[in-house]
């Protein structure tokens, strides 16, 4: 319990202090995540668009193959992403291991097959609503997509929120990819981690409730700003 | 003007789905001039036919052709179906929205919308989402949709299927003045009174054939075959 007390209290004084290490951290994690959510919605979306619209021979595969792919275990991809990176492999050339870019595309890996099916999911509902007019106003399917993706903003702020959840409070693969290493590549998960295994728990829960506050914080004022439950909005 | 896609031909055409024939094989020639009813008991295949012409249904055989190549003349009609699809935007913008595709400016889209939206009685509304709006309205703000692209042809499919007397009445008077601007209209509808007031010339299917086609006067008064006769006598064809 004490544990617990002395995590809320350090958690308070990193806060009040304005820590600088807890900043650059924060600031870092947010980074990271945005910019692999900014990413993986640009390919996910049209993707998940794509695939309620086009009636392609590999179709159902690809959506059984997304559908698995969400529950991708992440130190797996970590894994992947390692041995793609590192020295001796194909784009070991690039000097990306243990760089933030390094886990934005391990993030990206991970998140945009969860996008992609929650984007496919709902744009399937409403393809079957716009189907009829659509094909009467003979659109194409840039057009098509464009609609769809413009119509379905509101469902699809839940898989990009879906997205940002799971890449924020994701560790396995950054901490391999990543390596933890302070000033460079140490974000809140890993950080949280370390701190855990150094048994600094008071300094462990002060970071988790920085990052459990900046999820909640990053999901309300997306739903502020869009104005989603408002009445007369959709 | 741009030349006439009309007049339209189909020839021999027939959609069948999983061995049951839906519609055709219908050969039959429309000059598309003024209104058109298309009319049958259900299943007789008037929405399919409908469709047909169009061309949003694939034809199992035979032609549907247009006096202008397939390009020229999907831009110069539009549909307007029994359960009125409307987007989920307000009601300017789903007025704007086939503009918008053609490639029309948005501030020349806007302004056409505007008085679109004037004419079906939706003035001060533009803003409302437009799912919102009650039947009636939906069905008026999907005909203002359909005509905002002035097409050559318009079909309809039981637009008036669920309206009461008052938004029914609004319809064909935006029909009537649609025809009166030259477009073509093709509408199937299930009342009789409707097609009374509206046509020019009647159609009529029973079980997938189209077996009468003669002008509103000839086809009320005289109908040639037995099906037509017993369905303008209000008896129930089987």
């Amino acid at each position: 319990m004490s544990d617990i007390w002395e995590g809320l209290q350090a958690a308070a004084w990193l806060l009040i202090s304005f820590d600088a290490d807890l900043w650059e951290i924060t600031l870092r994690s947010l980074r990271v995540t945005l910019t692999a959510l900014l990413i993986a919605c640009v390919i996910a979306m049209p993707l998940g668009a794509l695939l309620v619209l086009r009636r392609f021979w590999a179709r159902r595969f690809v959506i059984a193959l997304l559908n698995s792919l969400m529950g991708l275990p992440p130190v797996v991809v970590g894994l992947i992403v390692y041995l793609m990176l590192s020295r001796s492999g194909p784009f070991g050339v690039l000097n990306l291991l243990f760089t933030p870019t390094a886990m934005v595309i391990a993030q990206v890996i991970i998140i945009t097959p969860l996008i992609a099916s929650i984007t496919h999911q709902a744009l399937r509902e409403l393809w079957s609503e716009y189907h009829d007019l659509l094909i009467s106003l003979n659109t194409s399917i840039f057009q098509r997509v464009r609609t769809l993706l413009w119509d379905g903003r509101r469902t699809l702020l839940t898989a990009a929120l879906a997205g940002f959840g799971r890449a924020i409070g994701e560790v396995g693969a950054i901490m391999v990819v990543g390596g933890n290493i302070d000033n460079a590549t140490r974000v809140l998960t890993t950080a949280i981690a370390l701190e855990t295994g150094k048994g600094d728990f008071a300094m462990a829960l002060g970071l988790g409730m920085v990052l459990i506050g900046l999820a909640v914080t990053v999901n309300l004022a997306i739903h502020w700003l869009t104005g989603t439950e408002r009445a007369g909005r959709w | 003007m741009v030349s006439s896609i009309l007049p339209l031909r189909l020839d021999g055409a027939f959609v069948k789905r999983r061995g049951k024939m839906l519609a055709g094989p219908v050969d039959l020639d429309l000059t598309g001039e003024g209104v058109t009813i298309l009319m049958g008991p259900n299943g007789a295949g008037k929405t399919t036919l409908l469709r047909m012409m169009h061309g949003i249904e694939r034809l199992s055989g035979g032609t549907v052709s247009w006096a202008a190549d397939e390009e020229t003349a999907r831009a110069a009609q539009s549909f307007v179906f029994q359960t009125p699809v409307i987007m989920r935007r307000s009601v300017l913008e789903n007025l704007m929205y086939p503009l918008r595709l053609a490639g029309v400016a948005k501030a020349t889209a806007r302004k056409h919308a505007e008085e679109a939206c004037a004419m079906i009685g939706l003035a001060g509304q533009e803003g409302q989402r437009a799912t919102r709006l009650s039947g009636g309205e939906k069905q008026k703000l999907a005909l203002a949709r359909a005509l905002i692209r002035d097409p050559q042809v318009l079909f309809l499919d039981e637009p008036c299927a669920n309206l009461d007397g008052a938004s029914t009445r609004e319809i064909e008077t935006l029909l009537q003045a649609a025809a009166g601007r030259g477009t073509g209209i093709i509408m199937s509808t299930h009342s009789i009174g409707q097609a009374k007031r509206l046509a020019r010339d009647m159609l009529f299917m029973n079980r997938g054939r189209l077996i009468e086609h003669s002008p509103a006067d000839v086809f009320f008064t005289s109908a040639t075959t037995p099906e037509a006769r017993a369905f303008l006598n209000g008896d129930i064809l089987e």
